[in-house]
């Protein structure tokens, strides 16, 4: 059977979860084999193992942490020449993260290859892997071939279930040997993002927004509460964000995270197209919104014509009773 | 010496308005009412920050698109670039990605530049990837999704805010650089710019100029094809209730339905 590239985004040797639901979709096509890179990429084995990478390919040099992108380009690229000179390789398969879809379209230049972004879907196909991707604010869903070279496709987080489906793993070193560019931006420094302690905005099953309608920092903490007893992450609109309510790295929309999840659950948020290219795909909309016209009420499964600051806590409470 | 600043921006469908497809699967972009990007206004702002602090600096824009595709440069060029680059080609209709980087580096290294900057990604496309690419075309360091910009002494510095981490980075000039949203508002044109824009020089190339090959372009030079695109049906309308005192209540009793409780 041929054999798939996965990218690995990992923190430190933890998997991030689009990796392993990378693993989901890169079996329907053949046999993972994944790709770690920098500290504590020996560490992930065990975890891409149990989700059906049936080799690991490791580097832990240096580079890929004190320069930005092009050493990753330079490792996935002895990654493919290493893997077509042993068999055949039917795709590369990377997380569309902002970093690895970089990653993804400089390797596709280099290979010669078609790359697609932001996939929701991967299936196989006698012509090869057909990307589903969600476009216009996703009002419109389009299926996409890459018709040129070895398929480099980029995957948005929550696009296909993570399954344990255990095999081999086995760790190979990954011998790379990098380019001339690899050097040419450093990374002076890193601040790493603070945990909060609730799931990952882009991974998390349900997601609890707050807009312009929550009117000020100080009463993010409904909103938070309200994430919490759902088990939830908190998300803001480019409004609340540009008040300085809440992180850039909370913003759901177009130039903030895009989420999937199964319950988006939208608090005095209009439903501008931008935060609607963000949030469109969720399973399961609702929203509270005082202005009945407000176009987020298009989009709902449910919505509450109302001041939040009654519904919100009132729902925060309700939770908290019914699961004791 | 002069800091020779490429703007790349891009001419697109307004976002608000009712974005489709053409039959052959390419954006319909003679159909709809178009702009230009409004994340490459934050390109432009940035260039011109960059310009005003280095002695001498000259801003070229530079937009491969088609006839329409002007008015994103005017619009440029209305808040403060100097001189505008307009590619455009019957051949390139339909380009993907990797083509649309090859046309922009060429016309780039044929501008001549110090530092390239564009925007986080376009409007419609939203890959975000052009700056990375065109970075590998012209062997360049790429100094993306930066926050924060500042270029001194031949050097560029910035802040990019990453998924799990904020970085710091450096890369000495020539350089590609892309800018997020949070890098600072866009100016508006003033009368005197818009003005001043009608007089500034637009030079107009095509694929020989750039000695690019009609087949390596357009849309049978794309490395990808569109199968097919379908309107997603419109979300089936919920249920709204108005909140008379139980709305909360209400609500998480939907929520128990659909097994989220
Ligand atoms: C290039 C570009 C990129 C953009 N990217 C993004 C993006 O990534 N994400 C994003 O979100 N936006 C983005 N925007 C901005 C977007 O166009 C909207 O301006 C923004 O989403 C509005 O945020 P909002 O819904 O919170 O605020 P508003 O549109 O002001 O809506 C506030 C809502 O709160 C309701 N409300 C007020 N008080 C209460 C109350 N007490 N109880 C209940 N409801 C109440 C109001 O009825 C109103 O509907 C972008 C814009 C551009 C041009
Ligand atoms: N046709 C184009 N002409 C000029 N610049 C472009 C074009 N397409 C993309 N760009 C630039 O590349 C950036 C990222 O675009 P994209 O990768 O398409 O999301 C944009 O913000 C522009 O600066």
């Amino acid at each position: 059977m041929a054999e798939v590239l996965v990218y690995v985004d990992h923190v430190d040797g933890a998997v991030r979860k689009p990796t392993l639901e990378l693993l989901t979709l890169a079996r329907r096509i053949g046999d993972p084999v994944a790709v770690a890179l920098g500290a504590g990429a020996a560490n992930t084995a065990a975890t891409l193992a149990e989700h059906g990478a049936v080799k690991v390919l490791t580097d832990e040099a240096a580079e890929y942490a004190d320069y930005l992108v092009v050493p990753k380009v330079d490792a996935l690229q002895a990654a493919v020449e290493a893997v077509s000179a042993a068999g055949s390789l039917a795709a590369v398969l990377v997380p569309s993260s902002a970093e690895a879809k970089e990653i993804a379209a400089r390797l596709a230049l280099r290979i010669g290859s078609g790359v697609i972004t932001d996939a929701v879907d991967v299936e196989a196909d006698d012509k090869g892997p057909v990307a589903t991707q969600s476009v216009f604010a996703a009002s419109y869903s389009t299926k996409t071939r890459v018709s040129k070279g070895t398929p480099v496709i980029t995957v948005k987080p929550n696009s296909a279930p993570v399954e344990a489906a255990p095999a081999a793993g086995t760790v190979e070193a990954l011998s790379v040997t990098f380019s001339a560019q690899a050097t040419g931006t450093k990374v002076t420094g890193r601040t790493p993002r603070e945990s909060t302690g609730r799931p990952e905005l882009t991974e998390a099953a349900i997601v609890v927004s707050g807009g312009r309608g929550v009117n000020g920092s100080e009463n993010f903490s409904i909103i938070e509460a309200l994430a919490d007893s759902l088990g939830a992450a908190v998300g803001a609109s480019r409004a609340a964000v540009d008040a300085g309510w809440y992180p850039h790295t909370n913003q759901v929309g177009q130039t903030g995270k895009s989420v999937s999840p199964q319950l988006y659950i939208a608090n005095g948020i209009s439903g501008a197209i931008q935060h609607r290219a963000g949030m469109q795909t969720s399973k399961t909309i609702v929203a509270v919104n005082k202005d009945a016209e407000a176009p987020i009420f298009d989009l709902v499964d449910y919505g509450v014509v109302g001041d939040l600051f009654e519904v919100v806590p009132q729902l925060t409470e309700e939770i908290k009773t019914r699961k004791g | 010496m002069s800091l020779r600043i490429v703007v790349t921006v891009k001419y697109v469908p307004d976002a608000t308005g009712d974005r489709h497809f053409a039959e052959d699967l390419t954006v319909d972009r003679d159909d709809v009412d178009g702009l230009l990007s409004e994340l490459d206004e934050y390109a432009v702002e940035q260039a011109l920050q960059i310009a005003d602090e280095a002695d001498d600096a000259e801003i070229t824009v530079l937009t491969v698109g088609p006839e329409d595709a002007k008015d994103a440069l005017r619009k440029a060029l209305s808040m403060g670039a100097d001189k505008a680059i307009h590619v455009e080609d019957d051949d390139l209709h339909g380009t993907d990605a990797i083509g649309t980087s090859l046309v922009l580096a060429k016309a780039i290294e044929k501008a001549g530049y110090d530092l390239v900057i564009s925007g986080m990604a376009s409007t419609d496309g939203t890959m975000g990837v052009l700056p990375a690419l065109v970075a590998e075309r012209l062997g360049v360091p790429q100094v993306t999704l930066l926050s924060e910009v500042s270029v001194a002494d031949g050097v560029v510095k910035g802040r990019r805010d990453g998924d799990t981490a904020s970085e710091q980075l450096e890369a000495s000039l020539p350089a590609v650089v892309s800018v997020t949203d949070q890098s600072g508002e866009a100016r508006y044109p003033s009368f005197k710019g818009i003005m001043a824009a009608k007089k500034k020089p637009v030079q107009s190339w095509d694929l020989e100029d750039l000695e690019i090959e009609a087949d390596e372009v357009g849309l049978d030079g794309s490395w990808t094809t569109v199968d097919s695109a379908t309107e997603r049906p419109a979300r089936t309308a919920g249920t709204i209730v108005k909140d008379e005192g139980e709305g909360g209540k209400q609500l998480a009793e939907f929520l128990v339905g659909q097994k989220f409780i």
